[in-house]
């Protein structure tokens, strides 16, 4: 019986953690589905969280937070596609920009809020659903910012598979000159894609630092931002195994803290490691097989378009 | 209205004037973002800029803090010409400082300067293996370099943050995470009498004229660039190309490799968890600056230290936060990036008037 609840402990835990990389690498796939590879993810979830952070805690208001943190997710995600979009510059130096940029000025402005106490995000039961046994404290006893994350995967899902914006965007990561021809907008489905991108990171930091750790800390996305981006590799660009991943990745982390909670005596540094070590793992594990990443990847993913006329 | 008009071929001209146009154009920034901080901005740029080169300790610093990330931006660049996206320089870095004092701590004695020779080719070979694992990756299992070069960034901090909080933290060291001070013979020795600028600059120096004499000169270079252009007609011409992307690889690992070991051996000393305020990342920046020719990254390398400089001096004089580098940094090659699209377009004024409506 003990047993048991502490598999729905973990269980719990690896929804908790695995939800800012679910947000992060779903905003991503848009983004790379319809061409553009916006390596600024980091940047961007760190700016999302001391948006969120600064608002909630000036105003008192989380829901304000949330909403700022998106809003400047998406301002980021603009300034990325006006150099790579518009200006055609490289997008993998424009993301990695957009990276240092978004860890130098989160840092900046956060230099005063750092150790500050919140009161963040609580876990919600949903009434009648969260007594469900085993599934209801893993998918109904969680705060309302996983939930809005169980919403958006399900979005989405629809967008990609049924919605015809969905296959618009898919056409325009495809073959952009082919998707002009027939007279899709391009240069507006990019910008909207990365748009999607920025909101759903601004979301994911917010997430951080107003319900996963209601705190600010420099650097405190360490890396989420580039799981995340491996994650949508390891997904092949499929909305479910987003969702898959993303889960597996939260319950890796939290094996850290179950192995030293075991007795299993190995320093917290190098279990640090190992979320890091995973994603390398799978890296290897799916790129062995080359035809499956063509198969699945965007065509024009990372190349700049030139407008033909 | 302002148009972009596409030129025939890239201008040679705005490849040269737009790192410049870049600086300004951060420069002017910084002084409205000091402005808007509450800062007089000329004294804030002063402090920036000028004041930390006003003694000769200060351009000892200069160079000191330069040494770094001019090694591992020369060898990023070898790397980017190839189209070999190694954005993992610091992990590189910090591999290099990490064994490299692991096999110092093993001489705590030593006077010979041989001592310092088989530390700092360690740290080197370390470099080369971090970042030869990503090489070896890329060549037997077609994985993405972008994504793994910075896994192994975040898995070599831990790795250091490790070892000197575990195995090579200085028993005598009163519990402080740090290693114990090298000796002598594992000890760079310095350029000048007055400062810390050591021996390591005159390393980089060196580095960059091999590099300068690889990328132009040598047929390999050649191959090199081959690939980096046209993937397709490399392959079509038989360059060898895993070997390649193993070479570019050790090449930028091994230089970051020497500027992680010139590091904890010169002005550092010893093991501390900080070996790198970012160098690595800096590097990135710098070899794009520097149009990823072996000069350019000289200048902009110098450029890159003076911003590492004037941030430190300005958080002692006037409090500002440590991030100001890093932000600085970010918006330098933003507007990089967006002042090359003068190279490949022209900015014309087209002013519109319907002729045709008037007749009517």
């Amino acid at each position: 019986m003990d047993f048991d609840l502490d598999i729905v402990n973990l269980l719990y835990s690896m929804v908790r953690t695995g939800t800012p990389l679910l947000l992060v690498a779903l905003g991503e796939m848009v983004c790379e589905k319809s061409g553009v590879l916006n390596l600024g993810q980091e940047g961007m979830l760190l700016m999302g969280a001391i948006a969120g952070f600064i608002i909630a805690y000036t105003t008192g208001n989380l829901f304000i937070g949330v909403l700022l943190a998106m809003l400047v997710g998406v301002l980021m995600s603009l300034l990325f596609g006006f150099i790579a979009i518009t200006l055609n510059a490289n997008q993998v130096a424009t993301g990695l920009a957009l990276t240092i940029f978004g860890i130098g000025l989160s840092a900046f402005i956060g230099a005063s809020y750092v150790g500050q106490p919140i009161k963040g995000f609580e876990p919600i039961n949903i009434a009648g659903l969260s007594d469900t046994p085993v599934i209801g404290k893993i998918l109904f006893g969680q705060n309302l910012l996983v939930y809005l994350s169980f919403i958006i995967f399900l979005g989405v899902y629809w967008f990609f598979r049924w919605s015809r914006p969905g296959l618009i965007v898919k056409a325009v990561g495809e073959n952009p000159h082919a998707a002009e021809a027939v007279g899709l907008p391009v240069i507006k489905t990019r910008y909207l894609a990365v748009m999607f991108g920025g909101a759903m990171t601004g979301l994911a930091g917010a997430y951080l630092s107003l319900a996963y750790t209601p705190m600010w800390a420099e650097n405190m996305s360490a890396g989420r931002g580039w799981i995340a981006l491996a994650l949508v590799v390891f997904a092949s660009w499929q909305t479910g195994r987003v969702l898959l991943g993303a889960y597996l990745f939260g319950l890796m982390s939290i094996l850290n803290f179950e192995a030293q909670g075991l007795g299993i005596n190995i320093s917290a540094h190098l279990l640090h490691s190992m979320p890091y070590i995973a994603t390398i793992v799978v890296l290897v594990f799916l790129s062995m097989n080359q035809n499956r990443i063509k198969l699945y990847a965007p065509v024009s993913l990372g190349k700049p378009f030139h407008r033909s006329r | 209205m302002i148009k972009l008009q596409p030129r025939r071929e890239p201008s040679t001209l705005m490849v040269y004037l737009s790192p410049v146009l870049a600086g300004l154009l951060t420069l002017i920034t910084g002084a409205i973002l000091f402005v808007a901080l509450g800062y007089n901005p000329l004294t804030a740029l002063h402090t920036f800029l000028i004041a930390p080169l006003a003694d000769s300790h200060g351009v000892s610093e200069w160079l000191v803090k330069a040494s770094p990330i001019l090694m591992c931006a020369i060898g990023l660049a070898v790397a980017y010409r190839a189209n070999i996206w190694n954005i993992g320089a610091e992990g590189q870095l910090l591999m290099g400082a990490l064994v490299g004092s692991a096999v110092a701590l093993q001489f705590p004695e030593s006077e010979s300067k041989w001592t310092l020779v088989l530390v700092i080719i360690c740290g080197a070979l370390a470099g080369m293996f971090w970042a030869g694992i990503a090489a070896f990756l890329k060549t037997q299992f077609n994985t993405n370099e972008i994504l793994t070069t910075i896994m192994l960034n975040y898995i070599a901090l831990n790795l250091l943050q490790y070892a000197v909080h575990g195995p090579l933290k200085d028993p005598d060291g009163y519990s402080f995470p740090e290693s114990a001070p090298f000796s002598a013979g594992a000890t760079l020795p310095t350029l000048m009498d007055d400062g810390r600028v050591h021996i390591g600059f005159g390393l980089a120096l060196i580095a960059v004229l091999l590099i300068w004499f690889l990328v132009r000169k040598s047929f390999l270079g050649f191959q090199m660039k081959v690939m980096g252009m046209e993937a397709k007609a490399a392959k079509f011409a038989g360059y060898p190309e895993k070997r390649l992307t193993w070479l570019v690889l050790l090449i930028s690992g091994g230089l970051a490799g020497l500027a992680g070991v010139s590091e904890v051996t010169g002005p550092i000393g010893q093991l501390i968890p900080n070996v790198s305020p970012w160098y690595g990342y800096a590097a990135i920046i710098v070899a794009f600056l520097g149009r990823l020719h072996p000069m350019g990254i000289l200048a902009a390398s110098l450029l890159m230290a003076l911003i590492y400089l004037g941030g430190e001096l300005a958080q002692i004089k006037l409090g500002t936060p440590a991030a100001l580098t890093l932000l600085f940094q970010g918006m330098l090659l933003f507007y990089l990036l967006a002042c090359d699209v003068l190279i490949r377009y022209r900015l014309t004024t087209t002013i519109s008037i319907n002729f045709a409506r008037g007749a009517n």
